[in-house]
């Protein structure tokens, strides 16, 4: 080989300028076209809005607002100027549980889609690398998880593993609704492996001697990961959703205020009958909302990631 | 010893109508630094040799004979033997470079990659070396950092050839490399490759269905047909003065550029392959045979001996008395 020690000696510090511009160029490219998507704009503007008041609740409403002991206000007000939304039965301000609640049901939202989509993306990966009756064995694991009811399996899921999870509470709820909504995930990265792992360079790469360890993490990973990564998005939604049903139905954390949490006390307070709409409407609206912004920055991203879907 | 030998080699792929034998019986030997082209129409069985010599043929699928790469048998390695041997040993050039190159790494990462896996070197290392190959290939250093959608065809040839020499293997299989090029850079990237072949001494098994090629850059030439090899010998005497009447074929549909005699000749050969699920009795050639005579429908024919270190599989090359018992390749 020529000596190419003098010239290569100077690229790491050229390469990581160009690697910078090139990754700072590539991000403005997905941004132009996001924000060529309305729909992704709204979502976006929808999810920050969210994003800071959860982040921000202690600034937004004191704390102590939460307990029924503290509780500032008298019982059933409707909205005035000092409650916007009125208060519930203990005189708590709707508006500061609906705050406090955005905490808990984003971040059990989040964290149950991150356990979701890492075991669908595992299950994915290995059925379609590997094939065969590993394959036949996952989906068909998979297929039991998708046919079994949903809610019947997290409310079971729920109140036994309540007893034998150390701690429960929002941990467990995460993990539960984790545990049952990978399946679609599974499938979907299961299909892209497929089509993934039969490129050429795959082949090229096994003829190189790459172990299959190698060839999942080099070369299918990063192509299946833009998927992945759309499909996160969407999965936030569902597992937001299905936190607002479980702490609804009352299996959530009892320590823990979430939107379903107000809306199951609001029921079971008879908010519906005794017409306190000021008590279910503002929780509704703020799952409805969040889920929206989700969906609406999946598909977004959808676009993006996903040429061929791009209007030209 | 030969670099590379394959015995009696057979490949039959599954299919759900049944077994479909690829290749039947192939018998050849690459010494050091000897380039062996192997020609043949479209499912012949040719890429099928290739991806068989390195074990990386899909699940499921029957092989059988020996490949022996310095003496030992790759059919038979255990798989973490195996993996040491690709690149190592033996590497690949891909048909259809632009498909071989995982589009969202860079050229110089994937060149790269042979040599992390089999831990020749680490990654700065690599990297320097990475550089070297890419001007041994004429192309600049500076595209290592590239993405393969920056780059030409005949400029993805050039990386697979880098990727093909990383690790010095003793063998390069060439699978169809210039297929997919247009006529200039497919001639600029057969001189690289005789060159490179020439300087680093490498043994070749060339794959191509365009004789013309294999007769500049081969030593010696395996013409095949339907799973077999039906003629081999030097390359220069095969192609000007073919045994076979396959080969006769195969030879006459190459024009001679400028010589007028040729403008009308260009002669094909009718017919289509052989459904290799159902192969002629006796030569499989002779349906499509225009010498063919009685005999060739019920006896199938072996590799005679036609020449100097030259056989063919034709009735009309075995000699008439006592040669026709021969059943090894002569000369090797």
């Amino acid at each position: 080989m020529s000596t190419p020690s003098q010239v290569v000696g100077d690229i790491p510090k050229n390469a990581r300028q160009i690697a910078w511009i090139r990754r700072r160029r590539a991000l403005k490219r997905s941004w132009r076209t996001f924000r060529g998507s309305p729909m992704g704009m709204i979502g976006l503007v929808i999810l920050t809005i969210f994003a800071l008041t959860a982040v921000f609740a202690p600034l937004l409403a004191a704390r102590s607002g939460l307990s029924p002991v503290t509780a500032p206000g008298q019982p059933f007000q409707p909205p005035s100027g000092q409650y916007w939304f009125g208060t519930d039965h203990q005189g708590r301000s709707v508006l500061t549980l609906v705050i406090w609640g955005s905490r808990v049901s984003l971040a059990i939202g989040l964290i149950a889609t991150l356990i979701s989509v890492f075991i669908g993306s595992i299950v994915g990966i290995l059925a379609g690398f590997f094939g065969g009756w590993r394959d036949v064995s996952l989906m068909r694991l998979t297929d039991w998880f998708l046919v079994i009811p949903f809610l019947p399996l997290v409310i079971v899921l729920a109140s036994v593993m309540g007893g034998g999870v150390g701690g429960g509470g929002l941990g467990l709820t995460a993990f539960v609704i984790g545990i049952t909504s990978w399946p679609s995930s599974a499938r979907l990265v299961r299909s892209q492996t497929l089509t993934v792992k039969e490129r050429p360079y795959v082949e090229r790469a096994r003829a190189l001697g790459a172990s299959n360890w190698h060839l999942i993490t080099r070369h299918i990973l990063p192509n299946v990961g833009p998927i992945i990564f759309a499909n996160t998005i969407l999965i936030v939604a569902i597992a937001i959703l299905s936190e607002t049903t479980l702490a609804f139905l009352g299996f959530g954390d009892p320590n823990a205020i979430s939107w379903g949490r107000v809306l199951d006390e609001a029921f079971g307070n008879g908010a519906v009958i005794a017409g306190n709409w000021w008590w279910v409407i503002p929780p509704g609206v703020a799952v409805v909302l969040v889920v929206l912004a989700f969906t609406l920055i999946g598909y977004a991203l959808d676009e993006i990631l996903n040429p061929r879907l791009r209007r030209r | 010893m030969s670099l590379l030998s394959v015995r009696d080699l057979t490949v039959s792929y599954k299919l759900q109508s049944g077994e479909v034998p690829a290749v039947r019986g192939v018998n050849f030997d690459i010494e050091k630094g000897e380039v062996l082209g192997l020609a043949g129409e479209s499912g012949c069985g040719k890429s099928t040799i290739a991806s068989a010599i390195l074990r990386l043929l899909p699940e499921g699928t029957k092989v059988g004979g020996e490949v022996l790469l310095e003496n030992e048998n790759i059919l038979e390695m255990k798989p973490g033997k195996l993996r040491a041997v690709r690149w190592t040993e033996a590497s690949i050039i891909f048909q259809g470079a632009m498909h071989a190159l995982n589009p969202v790494k860079r050229i110089g990462d994937q060149i790269a990659e042979p040599i992390l896996i089999h831990q020749q070197a680490d990654e700065k290392e690599a990297m320097v070396r990475v550089g070297g190959l890419l001007e041994e290939v004429g192309l600049p250093q500076r595209r290592l950092r590239d993405y393969p959608h920056e780059l030409s065809g005949g400029q993805k040839q050039r990386v697979m050839i880098a990727m093909a020499l990383a690790c010095n293997p003793s063998l390069v299989i060439a699978d169809e490399p210039t297929t997919a090029l247009d006529v200039m850079v497919q001639a600029q990237v057969l001189k690289l490759l005789k060159e490179l072949q020439r300087d680093l001494g490498l043994a070749m098994l060339f794959i191509t269905h365009d004789l013309s090629v294999l007769a500049e850059v081969s030593d010696r030439l395996a013409i095949m047909y339907a799973g077999r090899i039906v003629e081999q010998g030097p390359a220069e005497p095969v192609f000007t003065d073919p045994k076979h009447p396959y080969t006769r074929a195969l030879a006459g549909a190459f024009p001679a550029i400028g010589d007028a005699q040729y403008r009308m000749k260009p002669s094909g050969l009718g017919g289509d392959p052989p459904d290799p699920q159902n192969i002629p009795s006796g030569c499989s050639f002779h349906p499509r045979c225009p010498v063919v005579v009685a005999e060739c429908s019920d006896t199938d024919p072996i590799l005679y001996p036609a020449g100097e270190s030259r056989s063919a599989a034709c009735l009309l090359v075995r000699q008439p008395a006592g040669a026709s018992t021969t059943s090894e390749v002569p000369g090797d």
